[in-house]
């Protein structure tokens, strides 16, 4: 049988949030985080989570895996353990508990559309779309594959204690995928909405963010890029 | 862009560039006090005034103070907007910041003026 500390919190029912120990029986399997909780709901279906995929791709099921961010879909109970027999679960953390293992992801959303995540060009529009080499291409690579799951912002102190100011490594990381587009042509105002003494420079580069990321990106240096292009433009 | 008028440089990047070449200037004063203090022969009243007399060590020791402060500024400026802020504290956050900014800016101005004192009276 596995132990399993959850997280519970019903803001109708609980003055506050509590832990509650349960046991479930995986039948020995090395099973994904995601199918205990899917067992646990079974026994008590006032359980509440998100989940949508269940394959890594949707970024739904983000939360506090014993002590790290992660997608439950795709951690193997084996690697959450790492030899105990204990799983603890907890939201995200830094954002507002809405139910059990479901946080608020408003400050998250708002800090994303700040750095207008879509292409900016000006020019008239072509006959079919606009071509890009493959060399600019790759340049998109490591950036636009973020699922924006929350784990890297929900792991970064700086966003823990500035999430209305500060944009955080997931926001970030989209800033730089547009900043590095070939075919974007704001950028020169896209950097002019980031000098300022939050939005980027929270960042100190501990790398909380690039530990914690389930699809393998790296946040701290599509920050550090921002960062050399806003030297480079204004020096 | 968020707006922050009691930062040190009102832009991020200046502040981030002004901490990185006042790491620097302090570091340099460090590593010049450990070889005079390592290997600067005997340490006596006239040997360590006519050290600190010289243009060299005045010029260093000027640029150290200013960038004493200004680095001491933009961190502990940083330290009053992580932690008291009316998201986490109410009203009352924004009141303890400036009044904790404000001690800090008296201290810091306070060590400035000592030093330039001290070093070229």
């Amino acid at each position: 049988m596995l132990q399993v500390s959850l997280y519970r919190y019903n803001p109708e029912t609980d003055q506050e949030p509590y832990m509650q120990d349960v046991e479930v029986d995986t039948g020995g399997k090395d099973l994904m985080v995601l199918d205990v909780l899917e067992l646990l709901k079974a026994q008590d279906p006032s359980l509440g989570y998100r989940r949508s995929c269940r394959e890594g791709v949707c970024g739904s099921d983000g939360m506090n895996i014993n002590g790290k961010n992660g997608l439950a879909c795709i951690m193997p109970l084996s690697e959450a353990l790492k030899g105990g027999n204990k799983l603890i679960l907890r939201p995200l953390p830094g954002l507002p508990v809405i139910r059990d293992l479901v946080v608020d992801m408003s400050l998250f959303y708002k800090q994303y559309e700040k750095v207008k995540p879509y292409l900016i060009n000006d020019t008239p529009a072509p006959a079919i779309e606009r071509l890009q080499s493959p060399e600019d291409r790759a340049k998109l690579d490591g950036l636009y594959e973020c699922i924006l799951c929350a784990c890297c912002s929900t792991s970064c102190p700086s966003f823990w204690w500035n999430p209305d100011r500060f944009i955080g490594p997931a926001g970030l990381l989209q800033a730089y995928r547009f900043l590095a587009d070939s075919r974007d042509t704001a950028q020169r105002e896209r950097l002019a909405n980031l000098d300022d003494p939050f939005s980027v420079f929270r960042c100190h580069g501990i790398q909380n963010c690039v530990n914690v990321c389930p699809k393998g990106l790296n946040p701290t240096r599509a920050i550090g890029h921002i960062r050399n292009m806003l030297l480079t433009n204004a020096t | 862009m968020v707006k922050a008028v009691t930062s040190f440089g009102r832009s991020g990047l200046s502040d981030w560039l002004v901490q990185r070449v006042s790491g620097v200037i302090m570091l340099a004063f460090a590593l010049v006090m450990v070889c005079k203090l390592g290997f600067g022969g005997e340490l006596t009243y006239e040997s360590w005034k006519a050290f600190f007399d010289g243009i060299c060590m005045q010029v260093l020791t000027t640029a150290t103070l200013l960038s004493l402060v200004a680095h001491g500024w933009i961190g502990m400026w940083a330290i009053s907007t992580d932690y008291f802020t009316e998201r986490l504290m109410g009203t009352k956050g924004t009141v303890i910041r400036l009044a904790f900014q404000a001690v800090c800016a008296v201290v810091l101005f306070t060590y400035l003026i000592w030093g330039l004192r001290i070093l070229w009276s």
